[in-house]
């Protein structure tokens, strides 16, 4: 059995470790909530965004002529796979249930015999892949120095998927993310975003509209904004899941820490009591032989 | 019947922008500034860099966007942009900053030419607010 001492630096040390995770609890509490209200502020732009999509693919007359980005290249022979995870750890399954979703797919596709590309966001997702699909990470990109999720790095990465795919690096592009659903509850998602898939989505008006200038040149104006738009609601959606999968995460650990204690406070109380009992016997013991 | 008709601007981040009592909105299209008053005909247009105007009972007021996307449907109005600022809330250093920026952008060699006038544009405008 450990001795008194033992006992007692452990007590202290769980007593501190359930003190830091209460601590990050109460952080990713307060940034979940401003996390979900940028998430819910951001719904509005994509929203109007894919409508207006919609109604423009609906209204394009020549289907065959049809952007590359919203039509695909007519072959599916390389995928690429924007996976997105977060920089930091700590967060409970969050990264792990982005990478195994996204794994499975990758077998999927390389089973098919297709070609594997990946770009990595967030460092988390490039260490648990790099073992395994190193060859395969073309890219790497960490939002490290950005506090919040903001457009302008998802601009970033939008603008490099769509270069890549204009230099006919890729067919098929696929983004892997967290949605928020709830704070214990976060669904990985898969979302192919080239070309566009729109099916089963009707337009919700029959209206036409007019177009200036006409609307292949709109369509290609707007089709890699929304490849940003979606890379960016995307990481709303995930920095909202990070940080509320790391509050049920640390609420865990704060309530794991206090049964420890509690268990290893009576343990100790119970070797203290031997070790009295002990000390006592040895005395009157002793006092009796003489 | 009233002349008003929705406005909403929205950008990434939030929703910018929403007024119900608007007479008239010019905004800067791609080919030439447009002015949308109530009853238009349903509309979809991309915007160039240049000033959005909405006059409305309750004041006019004056936006200066980069680029964006409007839609008017059933006297709805929706501009989404990605970069938009109040003019009155613009002070003379954050346009100077815009400015050199634009200038920079409009200077570099390895752009195509509709990026290169689009930059241009956003010069020539910026300048007009100096």
């Amino acid at each position: 059995m450990a001795s008194l001492d033992d006992l007692k630096k452990r007590i202290a040390s769980v007593k501190s470790t359930q003190k830091i995770t209460k601590a990050m609890k109460m952080v990713a509490a307060a940034k979940l909530r401003r996390a979900q209200e940028s998430a819910e502020k951001g719904r509005p732009y994509s929203e109007k965004m894919n409508n207006v999509i919609l109604n423009l693919s609906n209204g394009i007359s020549d289907k065959e002529n049809a952007p590359k980005l919203l039509s695909g290249t007519g072959q599916e022979k390389t995928h690429l796979c924007v996976v997105m995870t977060s920089d930091r750890g700590l967060c409970g399954g969050f990264n792990s249930n982005i990478i195994k979703k996204a794994k499975s797919y990758f077998l999927k596709i390389l089973d098919e015999g297709k070609e594997l590309k990946i770009i990595t966001v967030g460092s988390k997702g490039n260490d648990q892949l790099k073992r395994v699909y190193g060859d395969k990470i073309i890219e790497n990109i960490s939002f490290k120095e950005s506090k919040n999720a903001n457009y302008f790095d998802a601009d970033k990465v939008g603008k490099m998927v769509i270069e890549k795919f204009e230099s006919g690096e890729f067919d098929v592009c696929t983004i892997f993310y967290n949605q928020f659903k709830n704070v214990i509850t976060q669904i990985p998602q898969a979302q192919q975003i080239i070309p566009l898939n729109n099916e089963g989505e009707e337009s919700s008006s029959e209206e036409s509209y007019e177009f200036e200038p006409d609307e292949d040149e709109i369509l290609s104006n707007l089709l890699p904004k929304n490849i940003s738009t979606q890379i960016f609601k995307a990481m709303l959606e995930n920095s909202a899941s990070e940080q509320g999968s790391r509050m049920s995460a640390m609420d865990n650990a704060t309530r794991n820490a206090g049964e420890m204690v509690d268990k290893l406070t009576i343990e100790y109380n119970r070797s203290r009591q031997a070790a009295i009992t002990k000390e006592l016997i040895e005395i009157i013991s002793g006092a009796e032989s003489l | 019947m009233s002349e008003e008709f929705k406005v909403e601007i929205v950008n990434p981040e939030k929703s910018f922008l929403v007024k119900d009592d608007v007479s008239e909105v010019v905004v800067p299209a791609f080919e030439g500034e447009m002015g949308i008053l109530k009853d238009h005909i349903s509309i979809i247009s991309f915007l160039k860099p240049g000033i959005i105007k909405i006059l409305s009972k309750s004041g006019d007021e004056n936006y200066y966007v980069e680029d964006g996307i409007v839609e008017f449907k059933n006297n709805n109005l929706s501009i989404l942009t990605s970069t938009i600022f109040n003019l009155a809330d613009m002070d003379k250093s954050k346009q100077q900053d815009l400015l050199k920026e634009a200038e920079e952008e409009a200077n570099k060699t390895d752009i195509n030419d509709q990026s290169k006038y689009l930059a241009d544009q956003k010069v020539e405008v910026l300048k007009t607010l100096n």
